[in-house]
């Protein structure tokens, strides 16, 4: 999120695309319910599912799954036509007004630069006009045909009204509704809020999906003030920390990025991250990189980080693909070419497509170690189920080690909620059994490893031996030291280069924040955004000051927000370019002439002048883009590409299947049904009652929503005879499913391109372990293919058929 | 904002409990004292215009209660279980309602639950002294240890909602956690209600904050919006913020305008009244009748006759 | 004459008194059962029936106990009345002289019964008094088991079970006044109860209240 749950209250609209808030964060819903009864907000539900949230929804429209950037820029030409920019912000926050360099174009659903054999783009032509001066050129007037502006108009002309509706099958008058109430908040007093989920990141163009609503947020000037943003709702409770801390195969923590191949030495490494400013006077917070890395690489590596050896940039893997994504993992243990996995607190049987191709990867290992407080199915894939999981344990050889582990009640540390706050919290129970904390787990077993490295040698050794591990019991590395760790210390005194005799920086102290932090060795720190969360004013994340001083949601004094307690991101962007709020009654800062002030932690130095300095500083412009350069691999805007399988031809380019830069792994191409075979178009997503696959183990839970469905319309129904309760079979090109069916006047057909739309809704929370009913997980009919820029899977967009069935034998 | 939402946490100290027999207005089957002091009564309001279905309610109402419901089957529609039981208190009733003003579908979604009706027709049928009781603020708690499983109140309830265990045959409901009310704090399902959906506090405090809620359905439109409290059983101790309060049937069958089934006025008025008098009647007839006639005695002639017929013969 | 109404087992023995003997060993058992049944029933109902007999519930172990007792011993009853119904049914069809007695009902009340036609084996009030109970019987049987909740709850609605346990109360009521009346008769008529106890009557009360009885069965004697 760039604001905070608690922000919410303070919006005027509220919209909720590609996630169900009030279906999968009802307590986080809250705030939209608050925002509605005390400010009168409105709540517009798009959704291809009548949801929970649309069910307290004051507009709710359909959508086809997998259509959302045609409905988004239909939505910003909507805007632009009808003068509902917020012109201020768009021309002095955005990037409206840069030119792109000559050659870049837009022809037939592809951008300049494609090559089809690799799936991927030349994207050299996508980048800003560089003037003489090193900086990128502007034309403030907005009349330059290259500048952003003017391609952006062009590149959305398609989206007319009538093309959403052909497209998404939302209908015309819906969509027109929709786009009225969204361009009311171009005014700089009205605000509206973007909450959004898996729902937009589980498609093969996710990534686009939220650039298109970031780019509308933009140009209705709604980012960075109170009761906007873009609010990624998170589904687990710390699923933000995972990627904060650099859980990502490419990433290491703070969103630093692990070198390639390319990037053998540290000096090659740091030429490629010297961010210089792009526009005259512009602070580009990135040219602090090598502060950050430098001070990772020395918690790593303590000592044996040293300036002489690049502080052992050497130990650090590099990578020759660009991620090791699950996908990518499966796909090489399927291969044979990966044969021991490590599955910590996961659970790939029900979470990654294809379940089959999962099943076999897995049959393939030599040996699989989950971590985990529940009996997952991955766990247990090897045994048979009957026909949930109908394998032949007799044919798999894969040694499978269970380590029960505790859950989060009942060990200590600290949950990163969607609104970056790092929330501590305290064992609220004893673990059962033989489970172990994951961290004593990972201790346990380091320290044996680092023996036989000590004892055998092997194949670089160093980043194992010289691993720093320094903790008060090496065998169990407690959560407080832990989060010091990531908060960051200081190694050797720092002394001031004024004055020697004053040390600004004390060794052996926490850093008071990551703008101490230094490039020369001298300082640690785990990882940066964190830094601030336990320094020496103690544990900031156990913080329970609930107190918030005119009611504006900031609730400062509550845990600790990444970074530097900062509740709203770029919320220097809630004042003008003269650093007055936009909307005096919503104040969250203002220039007093020789600083910041207000209700949050600015996002830019106390003293940058408003009209000098941009409100986007993680930027080298100093601005937001409406235009990405190079940096997304499927374009510098968003375009709308199919789901791979897609009922109908893409409307705008009919030769092109899915996104044409995602990556397809040999053999997955063929398993990809069409619309003649597999008639439908399935969706999958989650229901309130359930948490993932955990709460199936919950005997109330379980008794609450107690079986497998799937959801079709009345329509649907009746044409294929089937009987609300009534058993029925769904498969796709991948697999096959039994569910009961739901009949409902939820789910309503579309009418796409002229074509009659059934939708299929398939929940996911069952599988064969737990209290609930044996069932099974959309994973075995969804496809083998993820987004193209992060690799997050297409589960949300997919084809299958239905029939009815007679039940299974009770 | 007059009402504050937030129920305060357990008192895990100095847990008085402020709610006992003293404070009885009525017992089953039986009489009590008028209470020497008038608890406030209170109210749980349910909006249903905020409510998202999310069953928190439920899952917060097994887990204060210690109650568990089986696992059950899919039956084609969202409301698990299906129906309340003896465990379940309370249920969320899903209704997919299609605006014949609008077109628009409405997806109404209602927390059922006992009612507690000022004027209770759980209690008024219920023949077990003290099985059913009502306090001064207003809560309808079944006794347990007094309740004989007759179903009684099963009959007598205009809203359906006591269910009959079969494995202790006694009857359960929603209690509005009176356990709770007793130590000041509110019951568990508006604790745990995400949306401040179901609120809890005084009944004045409710029906006030009911008035804005209307106001802002109005405001978007629902020019029926109302709130349910209905005369015919004396108002309730559970309220609901309707968007169409002219159709509470709409809401997977709330009544319109419930009451006290006059059938069950009759067997537990009349009924009673005439049958002990006329039972009483033909005892007192007879004693009369026996007294004033004496007993009709069979006297020698008639042996000497019936010696004759049969001597006759011999 | 046809011995339209004479049971198997009625029969007279000459002396002094004359003894006739009106019910068998079997019918006898079947009735008390029927007449401890009922008192059951009716001790156990009334205690559900109203709070001011909520005490009865300690005659039968409690109130759960109660509950669960009374609709157990309502089908001993149910049963053991059928049997009754089969021995004497055909006995308490209605003749031509029961209309007459009806008619005098106010002399029958007095005692002088030397103004009521001769009456066979059951006069006209006991006929009353057997079809009543009979009627009554399935009435109670019925609409309990609509209420019998612990079984049959699920076979029918709310309103439905409202409908029965009114029917049932009233019914019960009825019953209960008809068995006034019938225990009264007995006590009221001396001589009567033995016929249920020992099995027999004199000859003396058999010409005063079943008269034509008896002429049958001497005359059936003669056969």
């Amino acid at each position: 999120m760039t604001n905070s749950w608690t922000d919410i209250k303070n919006t005027d609209l509220v919209v909720i695309m590609g996630g169900n808030a009030a279906e999968a964060q009802p307590c986080g819903f809250k705030w939209v319910t608050e925002a509605k009864a005390n400010r009168g907000a409105k709540l517009i539900v798009v959704d291809p599912r009548f949801t929970r949230s649309a069910s307290v929804a004051d507009m709710y429209a359909p959508i086809r799954q997998g259509t959302d950037i045609a409905f988004l820029l239909g939505v910003i030409k909507y805007c632009i036509d009808n003068d509902k920019v917020q012109w201020q912000y768009t021309k002095a926050f955005t990037n409206a007004s840069y030119i792109i360099k000559e050659g870049f174009g837009y022809q037939d659903g592809l951008f300049t630069g494609y090559d089809e054999a690799k799936r991927d783009y030349n994207r050299s032509t996508w980048e800003y006009e560089i003037g003489p001066d090193g900086f990128v050129v502007a034309d403030d007037t907005l009349q330059h045909p290259r500048c952003v502006w003017n391609l952006l108009k062009k590149h959305i002309a398609i989206y007319t009204p009538e093309t959403v509706e052909r497209i998404c099958g939302t209908p015309k008058e819906k969509f027109l509704k929709v786009a009225q109430m969204i361009s009311e908040c171009s005014s700089p007093t009205k605000t509206m809020t973007s909450m959004y989920a898996l729902g937009w990141t589980q498609h093969s163009k996710g990534s686009q999906n939220i650039r298109c609503m970031a780019m509308l947020q933009l140009i209705l000037g709604n980012i960075g003030v109170r009761g906007g943003g873009m609010n990624a709702l998170r589904g687990h409770s710390n699923i933000q920390g995972l990627t904060d801390i650099g859980l990502m195969s490419n990433l290491i923590p703070g969103y630093l990025t692990l070198p390639t191949e390319r990037e053998p030495t540290f000096d090659v490494y740091m030429s490629t991250r010297g961010f210089k400013p792009l526009r005259p006077g512009q602070m580009s917070y990135w040219q602090n990189y090598k502060k950050f890395f430098v001070s990772f690489l020395k918690a790593m590596y303590g000592p044996a980080a040293t300036a002489e050896n690049g502080f052992a940039y050497d130990y650090l893997p590099k990578l020759d693909v660009p991620a090791y994504d699950v996908l990518r993992a499966f796909e090489l243990m399927h291969a044979g070419k990966m044969n021991g996995y490590f599955c910590q607190g996961f659970n790939p049987l029900l979470s990654f497509p294809n379940r089959k191709k999962l099943t076999a990867a897995l049959s393939k290992l030599k040996w699989l170690v989950t971590m985990d407080p529940l009996e997952t199915e991955t766990s247990r894939f090897w045994e048979n189920h009957g026909e949930f999981n109908d394998v032949d344990p007799s044919k798999i050889q894969t040694e499978v080690f269970q380590l029960p582990t505790t859950c989060f009640a009942e060990d200590e540390g600290s949950l990163t909620n969607s609104g970056r706050w790092l929330q501590w919290h305290w064992a609220g129970g004893t673990p059962p059994g033989e489970s172990k904390l994951d961290s004593w787990i990972m201790a346990q077993l380091y320290l044996r490893l680092k023996a036989l490295y000590q004892k055998e040698g092997g194949k670089v050794p160093e980043p194992i031996v010289n691993l720093d591990w320094r903790y008060k019991d090496p065998g169990e590395p407690s959560a407080q030291e832990l989060a010091k760790e990531l908060n960051g210390s200081v190694l050797e005194d720092v002394l001031d280069p004024n004055d020697p005799t004053k040390v600004v920086l004390a060794k052996g102290k926490q850093v008071v924040s990551f703008a101490v932090l230094r490039d020369d060795g001298k300082t640690a720190c785990g990882c940066w955004i964190y830094s601030g969360c336990y320094n020496e004013a103690g544990n900031n994340m156990a913080r329970r000051d609930n107190s918030d001083p005119d009611d504006t949601g900031a609730f400062s004094k509550w845990a600790f927000s990444w970074p530097v307690s900062r509740r709203i991101l770029y919320n220097r962007a809630s004042a003008d370019i003269n650093g007055k709020p936009w909307d005096p009654t919503r104040k969250l800062l203002e220039w007093n002439g020789t600083a910041w002030t207000g209700y949050d932690v600015p996002d830019i130095a106390p003293g940058a002048k408003p009209d000098v300095v941009g409100p986007f500083i993680m930027n080298p412009e100093g601005t937001a883009r409406l235009f990405t350069r190079g940096m997304m691999r499927d374009g510098p805007f968003p375009a709308h590409y199919e789901p791979f399988e897609a009922p109908i031809a893409n409307v705008i380019a009919p030769k092109i299947r899915g996104n044409p830069v995602a990556r397809v792994f040999k053999g997955d191409m063929e398993q990809f049904g069409d619309a003649k075979e597999f008639p439908y178009a399935a969706t999958s997503y989650r229901l309130t009652e359930h948490f993932h696959f955990w709460t199936k183990h919950v005997q109330i839970n379980a008794s609450l929503q107690p079986e497998f469905f799937v959801e079709i319309s009345e329509q649907l129904a009746k044409e294929k005879n089937i009987r609300s309760g009534g058993w029925v079979r769904v498969w796709s090109k991948r697999g096959s499913v039994k569910a009961k069916a739901v009949v409902t006047k939820r789910i309503t057909p579309l009418i796409c391109d002229g074509k009659t739309v059934h939708i299929v809704g398939i929940p996911l929370h069952w599988g064969f372990t737990g209290a609930a009913k044996k069932g099974f997980g959309p994973n075995s009919l969804t496809p083998y293919v993820g987004d193209a820029n992060i690799e997050t899977p297409e589960y949300k967009a997919f084809l299958v058929d239905i029939e009815p069935i007679v039940g299974p034998v009770a | 904002m007059a009402f504050n939402f937030e129920l305060p946490n357990p008192n895990t100290k100095d847990p008085k409990t402020n709610l006992g027999e003293a404070d009885l207005v009525r017992r089953s089957a039986s009489s009590v004292p008028a209470p020497a002091r008038q608890l406030t009564p209170v109210a749980k309001l349910i909006d249903v215009s905020k409510c998202i279905g999310c069953k928190a309610c439920q899952s917060a109402c097994l887990e204060w209660n210690d109650m568990r419901e089986p696992v059950g089957i899919n039956r084609g529609v969202y409301d698990n279980p299906e129906d309340l039981t003896p465990n379940m208190f309370t249920l969320m009733r899903f209704t997919e309602w299609v605006n014949p003003e609008t077109k628009n579908l409405e997806w109404l979604i209602r927390k059922d639950g006992c009612m507690h009706c000022a004027d209770p027709g759980c209690l008024k049928a219920c023949p077990a002294p003290g099985a059913i009781v009502q306090y001064s603020n207003g809560i309808v708690d079944f006794v347990h240890e007094n309740c004989i499983g007759c179903g009684y109140c099963v009959k007598g309830c205009p809203f359906n909602i006591p269910r009959i265990s079969q494995a202790d045959h006694k009857a359960y409901k929603c209690t509005l956690c009176s356990d709770r009310v007793a130590v000041g704090q509110g019951p568990a399902c508006a604790k745990a209600c995400p949306t401040h959906a179901i609120v809890f506090g005084t009944k004045d405090e409710m029906k006030k904050h009911a008035e804005g809620r209307i106001k802002d359905l109005k405001s978007r439109g629902y020019q029926n919006a109302g709130l349910y409290d209905p005369p015919g059983v004396g108002g309730t101790h559970v309220m609901y913020v309707l968007h169409h309060a002219d159709k509470p049937e709409i809401y997977a069958n709330l009544a319109k305008d419930p009451r006290i089934s006059p059938i069950v006025e009759l067997w537990k008025g009349m009924t009673k009244y005439a049958g002990l008098a006329a039972m009483g009647a033909f005892a007192v007839i007879g004693l009369v009748h026996h007294v004033v006639t004496g007993a009709n005695r069979v006297s020698p002639e008639d042996e000497e006759n019936a010696k004759k017929l049969t001597g006759g013969r011999a | 004459m046809t011995a339209y109404d004479v049971e198997s087992g009625d029969n007279v023995h000459p002396g002094n008194p004359v003894t006739v003997d009106r019910y068998t060993p079997g019918a006898r058992v079947n009735h008390w059962i029927t007449a401890i049944s009922l008192v059951l029933l009716a001790l156990s109902g009334l205690a559900l029936f109203t709070p001011a007999l909520f005490f009865l519930t300690g005659l039968f172990g409690g109130g759960q106990w109660t509950r669960t007792i009374h609709p157990w011993i309502g089908v001993v009853l149910f049963f053991s009345f059928a049997g009754m119904f089969l021995r004497f049914w055909k006995a308490n069809l209605w003749k031509s002289e029961d209309g007459t007695w009806m008619a005098r009902l106010r002399d029958v009340l007095t005692g002088h019964e030397e103004k009521l036609p001769e009456v066979g084996k059951y006069n006209a009030g006991q006929k009353v008094v057997f079809w009543a109970m009979s009627i009554l019987i399935i009435i109670l049987i019925t609409s309990g088991f609509v209420i019998w909740d612990q079984y049959f709850a699920q076979y029918s609605t709310i309103d439905q079970k409202r409908v029965a346990i009114l029917i049932h109360a009233l019914a019960a009521v009825a019953i209960i006044c008809v068995w006034i009346v019938h225990v009264y008769a007995a006590i009221w008529v001396r001589g009567t109860i033995g016929a249920m106890t020992r099995g027999q009557v004199t000859g003396g009360w058999a010409w005063r209240h079943h008269r034509k009885w008896l002429r049958e069965l001497v005359g059936g004697k003669s056969h």
